[in-house]
């Protein structure tokens, strides 16, 4: 993969999914898929009603650790371009959190991509989430079941 | 010096976001470094350093406690990672 076809942000603003994918198949006529997933800030967590989640992450590591992802990624699978943004700040039920969008010229590297490059943000890109909930704010638990989903990658190797 | 990071709740249970510190003996270890730490601050800091699932990491990569550190190093310390 071209690395001029990677890029990664990390930012208080929002995002326009359709702008982001319409980047990625302009970058090359081979394009065949594009898969993408986009995370969501829901308004319910362990059965607490959630009113703002703020997003906390470490400057510079954040984004080394996500390029290095996609590294992985780009090394198991024919990828043509990969987009990731990922939000910090104050953010509301209903807003996106992150965006991952990757192409290759056939959807199962494109559809496997996505979810690898995912799976492994959640438990090695250093984000963390604070919840304020009717009872105060909470920061938000590491999720074994991330966990198990990272390692699927492993077994398959 | 070694500047060191704190983030989410360790940052809040240290009511420390960063220090900068020279080391107390070049190549020490992370291990020998983080005792240096819990040794110079209150009880707070034993607690909070030495819990079970705390990661550290060195120049921006996770690494182990026999990680010797240099000047000039950046050393963070912080919990489970929970984006995405």
């Amino acid at each position: 993969m071209n690395l001029d076809n990677v890029s990664v942000s990390v930012q208080l603003q929002d995002f326009d999914v359709s702008a982001e994918i319409q980047r990625l198949r302009n970058q090359s006529a081979q394009v065949g898929a594009v898969a993408s997933f986009v995370g969501v800030v829901r308004d319910i967590n362990d059965d607490q009603t959630i009113s703002i989640l703020e997003l906390e992450h470490y400057p510079g590591m954040t984004e080394k650790s996500i390029a290095e992802i996609i590294v992985m990624a780009a090394d198991r699978w024919q990828l043509i371009g990969v987009r990731v943004i990922h939000r910090v700040g104050k953010l509301l039920p209903t807003d996106q959190i992150v965006l991952v969008a990757v192409t290759s010229m056939h959807r199962g590297e494109a559809f496997a991509a996505c979810e690898f490059i995912m799976d492994y943000l959640k438990t090695r890109a250093p984000f963390w989430k604070k919840e304020q909930t009717a009872t105060g704010a909470r920061w938000v638990d590491a999720r074994s079941t991330d966990q198990t989903a990272a390692d699927r990658w492993k077994q398959s190797d | 010096m070694v500047q060191i990071l704190f983030f989410s709740l360790i940052r809040e249970q240290l009511n420390t976001d960063k220090l900068s510190l020279s080391l107390p003996s070049p190549g020490i270890t992370l291990q020998a470094f983080t005792e240096h730490l819990i040794d110079t601050h209150d009880a707070q800091w034993r607690e909070v350093l030495t819990s079970a699932n705390i990661i550290k990491a060195v120049n921006q990569r996770v690494v182990d406690d026999d990680c010797c550190l240099a000047d000039g190093d950046e050393i963070a310390f912080f919990p489970p990672v929970t984006g995405g």
